[in-house]
């Protein structure tokens, strides 16, 4: 499953760290779908995750996500399956260009589906190229020797990982070609899971619109019910402005994907900090004029309201300007 | 400058004092910063060992086998703990080069410590190949107490843990509820919205992000099991320290350096609690400590000095913090 988020966003300090990855092997998964193998130039092992987590790749000029299709236990090895859109603008295009040798650089994993540990069993839902995070969902409970089925629906001769999946899985795999059978499949399973079960899909909207609303219809709490969305977890890197200190007259410029307190500390401006990531409310600054864009989780609503003063990590500004009481 | 050669435990002590008034606040930072004391440093690490592991881990060797509930682990929580397992035992190997060997092939691990003489080797995920389980291995490697917490519906659950020094609460009891049901009996951070900004802060860690915080208390003698559970041994020392003229030798500052890591296979929150105790009369050989602690302990609210159990004695600290001014 692939998702583009906005542009690059600022590390800050805490932030995962950057990895720069070769491309040590490629192939293809299915018509379209290409299977890319990380490692880390030098070799060592690359950071466990989640099953379900998602890798957040720079390729020419974009950043994408894609999920990582292995069990999560720290391994030398990633691997993601990319589907070329033929629109070509989401940057898979750029990913089917690498080849062995290639450099590139991620952060992450970054996780966003993780299965739910109290689950008595597991219904897996793919769409398509929605298969890659459920491949890793299943590989993880095959590894710890839990529960679950997965059903994956795709179009015929279009089917990714397909003999990979019939060896992990046996008799938990079922594979639909045609739409009309995957739903009714999904439908008679939702309908006589015990209590206890989770589902979890991932592939087109409307596959997941039909889980949500027939689990729905069957009574399934909701929280029993997860699909794969990407929600931009990474702040968006916002607007560019100019932070104005009235005091001293200086005139900081924040450029977009820049903290106002990186660029204040930039500037030479000393600001004191701890978390960095907008909770712990000592970077607290006043401000005199312009709209702070709040951010944080540290501010209440009347503090947020009055606008009179912004949390420099994280916040930034609706307007041009922010003047600072600095 | 001070000519005074200072000693280790001193050196190396987290004092968690920024001004000179204390509230309780979402104090988190990004780990591994070598933090600066006016005495020295600490925090280059996740785990830290000192001189007193050898003693300690005897001492949760003791509880441990006098209590077996400082152990506890929902089942749903076995990923968690070896993943906590294999996430600190490489790094306890980083922090103890030559006295440590650790052996991966593959899930087949061998792990030798020559400072607790162990020897052992494990199948990671195979239950029946680590007898006691990867927690209880963990916890007779490093001196830090251990809590698990599994994110779900929206919330964590400190489901699972190993705690041995906890500053007057119980594992036992707080096994399997909601973070904000732990916080539940802290004054004033509800209302401050310090714990739902921590539970969000934590939710949104992501694989292997790792943070710490400090906390602290006060402790008659270097007792560091004060839980509930062996309350009616420890709670009258803190009246009777009081009239006690060893009051500079057996009143401690009790500081926790705890470390907060997203976990990268189970997804658990790990919460590492590592204690460390300095006597008044320790502080006090770093002026500027014995200052601070003399201002905070006498501006401290009421209801807090009360929930960390310092009304008997904090006047009495004051005083004798302050005389030497
Ligand atoms: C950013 C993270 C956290 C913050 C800001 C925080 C804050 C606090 C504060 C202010 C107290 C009162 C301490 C005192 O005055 O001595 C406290 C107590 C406590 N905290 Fe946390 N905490 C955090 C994480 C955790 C985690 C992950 C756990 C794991 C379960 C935990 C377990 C406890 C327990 C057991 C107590 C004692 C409560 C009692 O009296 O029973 N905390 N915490
Ligand atoms: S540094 Fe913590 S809120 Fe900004």
């Amino acid at each position: 499953m692939t998702a583009v988020l906005p542009a690059p966003a600022a590390t800050g300090a805490g932030e995962q760290a950057r990895l720069v990855l070769e491309v040590s092997a490629v192939a293809d998964a299915a018509p379209g779908i290409r299977t890319l193998t990380l490692r880390r130039p030098g070799g060592g092992l690359l950071p466990g995750h989640p099953p379900g987590s998602h890798l957040v790749l720079d390729c020419g000029g974009r950043r994408n996500a894609y999920s990582l299709t292995g069990d999560g236990m720290p391994a030398a090895e990633y691997r993601i399956s990319v589907l070329l859109c033929p629109d070509g603008a989401g940057g898979s295009a750029a990913v089917h260009r690498w080849r062995a040798g290639d450099r590139v650089t991620a952060t992450g994993p970054r996780s966003a589906f993780a299965p739910v540990s109290t689950a008595r069993h597991a219904v897996l839902v793919a769409g398509g190229i929605g298969i890659t995070p459920l491949l890793s969902h299943a590989r993880a409970a095959v590894r710890w020797g839990r529960s679950f089925e997965l059903l994956y629906g795709h179009r015929p001769g279009a089917g990714a990982h397909l003999a990979e999946l019939h060896a992990l899985c046996g008799d938990r795999l079922g594979v639909h070609e045609d739409t009309a059978e995957l739903l009714a499949r999904i439908g008679s399973v939702l309908a006589d899971r015990p209590l206890g079960t989770h589902v979890h899909v991932c592939g087109p909207a409307p596959l997941i619109a039909f889980v949500e609303d027939t689990a729905g219809a069957l009574g399934w709490p909701a929280d029993r019910v997860h699909a794969e969305r990407f929600s931009a977890a990474d702040l968006d890197p916002g607007e560019p402005f100019v932070a104005r200190l009235a005091r001293s007259g200086l005139r900081v410029p924040v450029p977009a994907g820049t903290s106002l307190l990186a660029a204040l500390e930039a500037a030479g401006v000393a600001v004191p900090s701890m978390c960095r990531q907008g909770v712990c409310g000592e970077c607290r600054l006043p401000v005199t004029a312009g709209r702070p864009l709040h951010r944080d989780l540290y501010l209440a609503e009347p503090e947020r309201a009055a606008g009179d003063a912004v949390m420099a990590c994280v916040s930034r500004c609706a307007d041009d300007e922010l003047e600072l009481d600095l | 400058m001070t000519a005074v050669l200072l000693p280790e435990r001193t050196t190396r002590f987290p004092f968690p004092f920024a001004a000179d008034s204390y509230r309780y606040s979402t104090n988190v930072e990004p780990a591994r910063r070598v933090a600066a004391t006016e005495a020295g440093t600490w925090g280059a690490g996740v785990l830290d060992v000192d001189g007193e592991y050898a003693t300690e881990l005897a001492l949760r060797r003791e509880v441990l086998a006098a209590d077996p509930t400082r152990c506890q682990q929902l089942p749903h929580m076995r990923v968690a703990a070896w993943d906590a397992l294999t996430t600190l035992l490489p790094e306890l190997a980083a922090t103890l080069p030559g006295v440590t060997a650790l052996r991966v092939r593959g899930d087949r691990w061998s792990w030798r410590n020559d400072l607790t003489a162990t020897s052992t080797s494990f199948t990671v995920g195979d239950d029946d190949s680590l007898p006691g389980g990867p927690l209880a291995l963990l916890g007779s490697q490093i001196q830090e107490d251990v809590v698990l917490l599994d994110q779900r519906e929206g919330s964590l659950w400190a489901d699972a843990g190993l705690v041995t020094f906890a500053a007057d609460w119980s594992m036992g009891f707080d096994v399997g509820m909601r973070f904000l049901e732990v916080h539940g009996p802290v004054p004033r951070v509800h209302e401050a919205g310090v714990v739902q900004r921590a539970e969000q802060f934590l939710m949104r860690l992501q694989p292997g992000q790792e943070y710490r915080r400090t906390n602290w208390t006060m402790t008659v003698d270097r007792r560091l099991d004060t839980s509930t559970e062996t309350y009616p041994v420890w709670a009258r020392d803190r009246r009777l320290v009081v009239d006690d003229p060893a009051l500079p030798d057996r009143l401690h500052l009790r500081v926790e350096v705890q470390h907060l890591i997203r976990l990268g296979v189970s997804n658990a929150v790990c919460f590492l609690i590592r204690t460390y105790l300095l006597s008044l009369r320790e502080l006090a050989a770093v002026p500027a400590w014995r200052r601070r602690l003399g201002v905070v302990l006498a501006e401290l609210p009421e209801d807090v000095a009360e929930y960390k159990g310092l009304s008997r004695f904090r006047g009495a600290a004051v005083d004798w913090l302050r005389a030497a001014d």
